[in-house]
């Protein structure tokens, strides 16, 4: 990493160097993004979710992503579960011994605020962003292996926007997709209805 | 266990008449221990002096209760009650031993002797409740970090960090 660190920087002050660091990256983000192995840190219920979302039904493989039992294998910590205090430094270890470039999904309101524990509890820590750097928060309790598989695109394209050089990004968008986005209506249930519908109709007529 | 094998007990035919076959084993060879016992949710129940926990402990696994099934604490303000729960294959009745200790010398004798399967209950209710198992072998904290400070299952517990439910939720 030292000599990809001392090339960046070169090449950001060498007249022309920011095309060569460009395509650099648009390389590098993109072999990054394709395969996220995923340590699958799962602390309580939302593992389940996890789980389940690894096996052939939602199949997690087809985006490039599987869990593995080792840090030093994988690329993304996926929190899924109530963090207590006292597991804290045992996930805080395991996130130190993954190489860089890390990332962390924050998975279930456990994770996001403590969720059903903020409140009256005396042992679980308010949120996985106290001691870790989260990049994708998603909702839910617990939320569908659908919306976990939804959080690993958007971390996929917003590896998209970070360059090899510290501190330079693109500029991607990276709004929620819009009525005539070609992400739009993909988890929507009523469109798939309508879909199968007209797929059934159509083949016994 | 005693070397001896116990006396067989007559089969019971429903939970009431295993209890009365428990009630009269427990009278016949345990005189002391008969006005104690009662039934509670369909089980027995003995209430003892803390002095005498122990030793009925040890009574009632001679009698037949071989199976330790868990021990946990209820905090009553001036005293803390422990409730062991035991099992026996031979009367197919569960029991409930119970006793209290003072909260200003919340200390008792330790089971784990008699079932070595109460070594991690007890170190609970000593991390959540703080009631010391006098002669457990290596009384420790066990759900809680080590440096915590207090015994959180306890009424009076306060921490500063804990964010008080509002009315509204
Ligand atoms: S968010 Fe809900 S499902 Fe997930 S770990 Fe917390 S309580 Fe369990």
């Amino acid at each position: 990493m030292a000599l990809v660190d001392g090339l960046t920087k070169g090449l950001e002050r060498i007249p022309g160097g920011s095309v060569i660091l460009t395509s650099m990256d648009a390389l590098a983000d993109w072999s990054r993004g394709q395969s996220l192995w995923a340590m699958p840190m799962g602390t309580a219920c939302c593992a389940m979710e996890l789980i389940a979302c690894s096996f052939s039904r939602f199949d997690f493989d087809r985006l490039g992503t599987f869990p593995r039992p080792d840090p030093r294998h994988t690329d993304v910590m996926i929190l899924a579960g109530t963090i207590t205090k006292k597991m804290q430094p045992a996930v805080k270890r395991l996130y130190e011994q993954m190489p860089d470039p890390k990332y962390v999904v924050a998975m279930g309101n456990c994770t996001i605020t403590g969720g059903i524990f903020y409140y009256d509890s005396y042992s679980v820590v308010r949120g996985a962003d106290e001691f870790l750097p989260v990049d994708v928060y998603i909702a839910g309790c617990p939320p569908r292996p659908e919306a976990l598989q939804d959080g690993i695109l958007r971390l996929r394209e917003l590896i998209h926007t970070r360059s090899l050089a510290e501190g330079r990004t693109h500029e991607r968008d990276l709004t929620l997709p819009g009525p005539d986005s070609p992400r739009a209506g993909t988890t929507d249930a009523a469109r798939g209805r309508l879909v199968r519908t007209s797929e059934s109709s159509g083949g016994e007529a | 266990m005693s070397d001896q094998t116990p006396a067989p007990v007559p089969v019971p035919a429903d939970a009431g008449s295993s209890l009365e076959i428990l009630r009269e084993a427990l009278c016949s060879v345990h005189p002391d221990l008969c006005p104690l016992f009662s039934v509670e949710f369909a089980d027995g129940s003995l209430m003892v002096s803390r002095a005498q926990m122990h030793s009925t402990a040890a009574k009632l696994k001679e009698l037949g209760f071989e199976r330790f099934g868990m021990v946990t604490a209820v905090d009553f303000g001036d005293d803390f009650e422990l409730v062991y729960r035991l099992h026996s294959s031979r009367f197919g009745v569960g029991m409930f031993l119970k006793t209290e200790v003072p909260r200003d010398e919340p200390a008792i004798e330790t089971i784990t002797d008699l079932w070595a399967a109460s070594d991690w209950h007890e170190r609970e209710v000593y991390d959540l409740m703080g009631i010391e198992f006098v002669g457990h072998p290596d009384l420790r904290r066990i759900l809680l970090p080590d440096d915590w400070v207090g015994y959180p299952l306890r009424k009076d517990y306060h921490d500063d960090g804990v964010i008080p439910r509002p009315d509204y939720i």
